[in-house]
């Protein structure tokens, strides 16, 4: 089997693969890192979602394989230096933008490629960015109110309430 | 998924000569690609990826065409087209979601053919040409029905030249659910005439709205089409939408499309 070489949240990652090891795969049985989630594996809910070369990609629609040499990017690659939550996974915490939490990872990857591209979008925006995310539980309100923290605003009132 | 052999080549001629392989198959953003392979809908033995070629990457003007590599995203098309061609560019912003905008491509998407999928339409409303491996092919006779083309056993699309019209817009009826098109119209205004093809309705899938062209021909404007309908007859009818109701949407979109052209 060939081994493939990526860059995962800046360090060097190493695995032998088969020609169907998925990104989410790679991610989470090959090299241990378990906070990438998999929910409808069929590329609709956006769990999977991790950055590629800066990206948004579902890690569940991509083959490790044709990644030789990415640079990815991982929820677990969101925290602080000394470990401590980054501002996008804060401002979930603080604005209580998840309850099962397992949208979550997809949800701070694609706000992390939302505020890389736009780094004060309106409400309506974030909204529109975030259609390929899909979460069960919030009803969304406090995920778009994280954003907004997220990206400095005032996470106040929101225009659909 | 069953399993294959993975192959990325780094030029045409190597894709070619790794696709001669009958057991072979092209793979770009595997957007559809993947999920079907995850169904067991489709098991190449050889999968040939062209996302690593650099002449079919890209967004090229070429005096009043413009050239777009059959591996560019639709995230790319959306950014780099938007100063030429914002009809095309609008189109592509609009497709699925940001994900599947950063992988999914142009060739992969008119090559699917897929009933409900939006860049066939902006393929066959400007008379583009699809570039491929060994020939060219005209808008016209490319699309041959649902998920079916003109394309040969092993042949593959290396770009789209599109003649940039002097204004068209994508006006998309989203479906939430799949964030294809429920139905979609793209217009396009040239100096020689009016190009209207319509996505997401026909069960024949992507087509041209004959009768709206002739009306917009001559007089550009989105109450030149008020009075014309489509029949209903062979229209798709799902839980999304009767067939009457798509028929409806292609009269109501042309118009939205009409008002909008830049
Ligand atoms: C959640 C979701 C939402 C979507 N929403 C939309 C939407 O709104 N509108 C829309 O139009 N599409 C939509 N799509 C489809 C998306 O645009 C796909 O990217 C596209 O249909 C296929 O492109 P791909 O590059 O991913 O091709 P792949 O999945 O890699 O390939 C698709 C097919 O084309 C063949 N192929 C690939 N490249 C070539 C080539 N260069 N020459 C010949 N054959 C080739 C493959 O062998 C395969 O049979 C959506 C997909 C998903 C998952
Ligand atoms: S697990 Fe990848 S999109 Fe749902
Ligand atoms: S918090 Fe449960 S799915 Fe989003």
């Amino acid at each position: 089997m060939p081994k493939v070489m990526m860059k995962v949240n800046g360090a060097e990652a190493a695995a032998d693969v088969e020609g169907r090891t998925l990104l989410s795969t790679y991610l989470r049985d090959l090299i241990g890192l378990t906070g990438t989630h998999v929910g409808c594996d069929t590329s609709q809910c956006g769990a999977c979602v991790v950055l590629v070369d800066g990206q948004p990609v579902k890690s569940c629609t991509a083959f490790a394989a044709d990644l030789e040499g990415a640079e990815v990017t991982t929820v677990e690659g969101m925290t602080n230096p000394d470990g401590s939550l980054g501002v996008i996974q804060k401002a979930f915490q603080d604005y209580h933008g998840l309850q099962c939490g397992f949208c979550t990872p997809g949800m701070v990857m694609s706000t992390a490629a939302l505020l890389a591209e736009n780094p004060k979008p309106s409400e309506e925006e974030i909204r529109h960015y975030l259609e390929g995310n899909i979460c069960r539980c919030t009803g969304y309100q406090n995920i778009v109110r994280a954003v907004m923290a997220a990206s400095g605003q005032d996470a106040g009132a929101l225009a659909a309430e | 998924m069953h399993n294959f052999e993975f192959v990325k080549p780094s030029s045409v001629a190597d894709a070619v000569a790794a696709l001669a392989n009958g057991e072979a198959q092209p793979l770009s953003g595997g957007q559809t690609l993947i999920p079907s392979m995850k169904a067991r809908l489709n098991a190449p033995e050889v999968l040939v990826s062209l996302t690593g070629i650099a002449e079919m990457q890209g967004v090229s003007r070429d005096g009043g065409a413009l050239e777009v590599g059959a591996a560019t995203t639709h995230a790319t098309v959306a950014l780099e087209a938007a100063s030429h061609f914002p009809g095309l560019a609008g189109l592509a912003g609009q497709i699925g979601d940001p994900a599947v905008r950063a992988r999914g491509t142009i060739g992969g998407s008119i090559a699917n053919n897929d009933p409900s999928a939006c860049y066939p339409a902006a393929v066959l409303g400007t008379v583009a040409t699809i570039v491929t491996d060994r020939r060219e092919i005209a808008a016209d006779d490319f699309f041959q029905g649902m998920f079916t083309t003109a394309l040969d056993e092993g042949e593959f699309i290396t770009k789209v030249r599109f003649p940039i019209p002097e204004a068209s817009s994508y006006a998309k009826f989203l479906q939430p659910a799949s964030r294809f098109a429920l139905t979609g119209v793209f217009v396009a205004k040239y100096a020689s005439g009016v190009r209207v093809a319509v996505t997401g309705a026909s069960e024949d899938g992507v087509f041209r709205w004959a009768e709206a062209e002739a009306a917009l021909s001559s007089n550009f404007d989105a109450e030149a089409v008020a009075g014309l309908s489509v029949p209903a007859d062979g229209m798709i009818s799902d839980l999304h939408g009767t067939s009457e109701y798509r028929a409806h949407l292609v009269r109501v979109m042309t118009q939205r499309a009409v008002r909008a052209a830049s």
